[in-house]
């Protein structure tokens, strides 16, 4: 027996020559040797390829002549726990085979035996909340939709992922689609849905592409027991995945958010009762069912439960797609995991453009979704990108307040105008021309167009500025080129 | 239908189960300033002009999407609240190009009158001297696009009571605008019915009969209330 491949065919790997790879490592040890797979973790290596030698142990290599040999041992694997990454990067993400070899569809098989209130209350016993980065307790969100009154419910799996510096719902994507329609199919069987929907933006075709594939094989299986999931395609707007906006483009209208109440539990799609969850918290449930929701809550802290899948990139060597306990430190993140030097890193920046930095001081704050919004920040989905000192604050606050500016859907009037004057009046702290009234402005209206947009998306377009200001006053106060007279 | 109690501003009021705060605030004879809002068109709670402070409310609400409930202790204006509104006022303001003196609508114009209710005489926001089209290509009408605040109560009035939806909402945030049909000049819309709806309602000098100059628009907002009352009562069938 010899060696057998896996190389990981993913959107990242792909772009940096895996196709030269596979085909390199096909010539030397055969076609049949070589399995395509999703993430292999350490993207900003990329290409990855793991050697699976007869002896049972497991190589990784990187580049496309397969130059550079990684050290499996790096606190970068070792401390990574894989629950909704559990499959990916082993199970070829096309084959419906391979991923069932592997336990795909088991616990959906399992929990079909189950009532649905007993799967609700194994998901509210395991304590996940909802990875989008509301952070919302999942059980509670299903159990509203199971007890509507309504005749029928749908299923929605919001996977319009769009934060800059976010890949973690594409690498399930593209790496374990078997795993979100699992996930969909035991939320259906829960809530008592007929339909379900994964709405996709469009800059995701490879993720498109191996959904339309495992949805085809799934039905095709008959493992979905006739729950119908079709694929809507965005067309790429960030508000999109604001859950009412999400809800009104999958109806055919413009992505645009209403006000809430009435939540989507209540009255979603055509008026149904909707459950929508992200791709992370449905990709969590078929790990939950089958080891128990006692098993899932022994991971992680207090109020923040089980694991979290986090796109790591920025200013460190180690750049990737990492799945940890909750509660790991920002600091093991980073200095450990991502391998930056002490005293290198100015700040994390999580959440993207509704997220905060967090300054290099506090990084033993335990990543879970209260200590991050305690300090102005949030778990957000999981973009988790790495200051250092070259990253003057006023500037990188303006790079998510532009692109708050350039995806605002316009309807409400603090998003739409409130955060065109938020950018223009941080170039000028750029540009080093504020004055000290700019400061006052600056701080009044992040708190108006908090306090009063309609949807998430303005309410926290301020908070990049809110929290920088609050941890990098001085580089502001610095940008301040009329002194105060007093 | 049932009454419920609640309170705003201090004042104990009575308002009908299924009414909105909106609808309580006014029905007790007090005010709070609203531009998208039209009653008779779906509410949309985009101008957050109405913004209440509800006791126990982690956030503020609109009040013309937000119902009503027993108890509830609502407040109309907070210094906080009365700040908020009168720097969305100037935003407003700054995001199009508002001349009054040149306006078919100046005398007439809801924008105007509710920076006179928040005090509002200048923007303290740069203004952003948008380049806008005037579109003069119906017959009978014709929209300034620098004079429009998204309110979307043409959109909603043309497809809610005269159903034809000649109007949406294109483009996206400051680059929002209302367009016709396509986005075709109004003129090559044929769906249009010509019904002038959507300049009754227009808050602002935007849409406006090509016979006014300025100052002389005299909208009638209070029309697609009528319409619907009438509709709903069957007014027409008893004649």
């Amino acid at each position: 027996m010899g060696v057998s491949w896996r190389c990981c065919d993913a959107t990242a790997c792909r772009a940096a020559g895996a196709a030269a790879l596979r085909q390199r490592l096909e010539a030397e040890v055969g076609a049949d040797r070589v399995k395509p797979v999703g993430c292999l973790r350490l993207c900003g290596m990329g290409p990855l390829a793991a050697a699976d030698h007869a002896d049972g142990s497991t190589e990784l290599v990187a580049g496309v002549a397969g130059e550079r040999r990684l050290d499996l041992a790096h606190p970068f694997f070792l401390l990574q726990r894989s629950v909704v990454l559990e499959r990916c990067g082993l199970v070829n993400p096309d084959s419906i085979d391979d991923a069932i070899a592997q336990g795909a569809y088991a616990a959906l098989d399992r929990c079909r035996q189950l009532a649905p209130q007993a799967v609700i209350e194994q998901v509210a016993r395991s304590g996940l909340r909802g990875r989008g980065g509301a952070g919302y307790p999942t059980g509670r969100k299903w159990q509203l939709v199971a007890a509507q009154a309504s005749p029928t419910r749908a299923v929605v799996c919001n996977a319009d992922e769009g934060d800059p510096g976010a890949f973690m719902d594409r690498a399930v994507l593209e790496g374990d689609p078997h795993r979100l329609l699992e996930g969909m199919a035991i939320a259906a069987h829960a809530v008592g849905a007929a339909e379900a929907f994964i709405y996709v933006r469009a800059e995701y075709p490879l993720a498109i592409e191996r959904l339309r594939t495992a949805i085809g094989a799934a039905e095709a299986r008959g493992v979905l027991a006739g729950l119908p999931i079709q694929l809507r395609i965005g067309a790429g707007a960030y508000v999109c995945g604001e859950e009412t906006a999400l809800l009104h483009s999958i109806e055919g209208g413009r992505g645009t958010p209403r006000p809430r109440p009435p939540y989507p539990a209540v009255s979603g799609l055509w008026g149904l009762p909707t459950l929508i969850n992200n791709v992370e918290t449905f990709a969590a449930v078929p790990a939950i069912l089958r080891e128990g929701g006692d098993w899932y809550a022994a991971m992680g802290t207090a109020t923040s439960k089980g694991t979290k899948v986090f796109a790591l990139s920025g200013a460190i060597p180690h750049t990737g797609l990492i799945e940890v306990e909750m509660g790991t430190s920002l600091r093991t993140i980073v200095e450990a995991m991502g391998q930056s030097p002490p005293g290198q890193v100015k700040a994390v920046q999580t959440g993207g453009p509704s997220g905060g930095c967090v300054p290099a001081a506090l990084l033993d704050t335990p990543v879970d979704y209260e200590s991050l919004q305690s300090l102005g920040s949030i778990m957000g989905s999981g973009g988790m990108v790495v200051i250092d000192g070259a990253m003057a604050m006023p500037e990188l606050a303006r790079y998510f307040m532009r692109f708050c500016v350039d995806e605002s859907c316009g309807k409400c009037l603090p998003c739409r105008a409130g955060t065109v004057q938020l950018a223009q009046l941080l170039d000028r702290f750029v540009e080093r021309r504020a004055t000290a009234a700019d400061l006052v402005q600056l701080e009044q209206l992040c708190g108006m167009v908090k306090a009063t947009s309609l949807c998430g998306l303005g309410q926290s377009a301020p908070n990049p500025v809110l929290s920088t200001l609050r941890f990098f006053r001085a580089e502001y106060e610095a940008a301040i080129s009329a002194p105060v007279v007093p | 239908m049932t009454t419920l109690q609640l309170q705003i501003n201090g004042r104990a009021v009575s308002a009908a189960g299924d009414a909105t705060v909106l609808e309580a605030i006014r029905s007790a004879g007090l005010q709070v300033p609203t531009l998208c809002h039209l009653d008779g068109l779906t509410p949309v709670g985009a101008c957050r002009l109405c913004l209440v402070v509800i006791e126990g409310h982690p956030k503020l609400e609109p009040a013309c999407v937000t119902a009503v409930a027993d108890g509830m202790v609502v407040h109309t204006h907070t210094p906080e609240l009365d700040t908020y509104r009168r720097m969305a006022v100037e935003l407003f303001f700054a995001e199009g190009n508002h001349v009054c003196a040149v306006c078919v609508a100046n005398g007439a114009c809801e924008l105007q009158a509710v920076a006179v209710e928040v005090g509002m005489d200048h923007s303290r926001f740069p203004y952003q001297y948008p380049r806008r089209q005037v579109d003069a290509s119906h017959p009978l009408f014709s929209l300034d696009h620098h004079r429009c605040i998204l309110c979307t109560r043409c959109v909603r009035v043309c497809d809610e009571i005269e159903a034809v939806h000649v109007w949406d909402v294109g483009y996206r945030g400051s680059s929002c605008s209302i367009i016709a049909g396509l986005d075709q000049p109004w003129g090559e819309v044929a769906a249009c019915t010509n019904c002038g709806k959507c300049v009754d309602v227009c808050p602002t000098g935007a849409l406006f009969r090509k016979e006014d100059g300025s100052g002389e628009k005299q909208p009638h907002p209070e029309r697609a209330h009528q319409l619907v009352e009438a509709r709903t009562e069957h007014h027409w069938h008893n004649q």
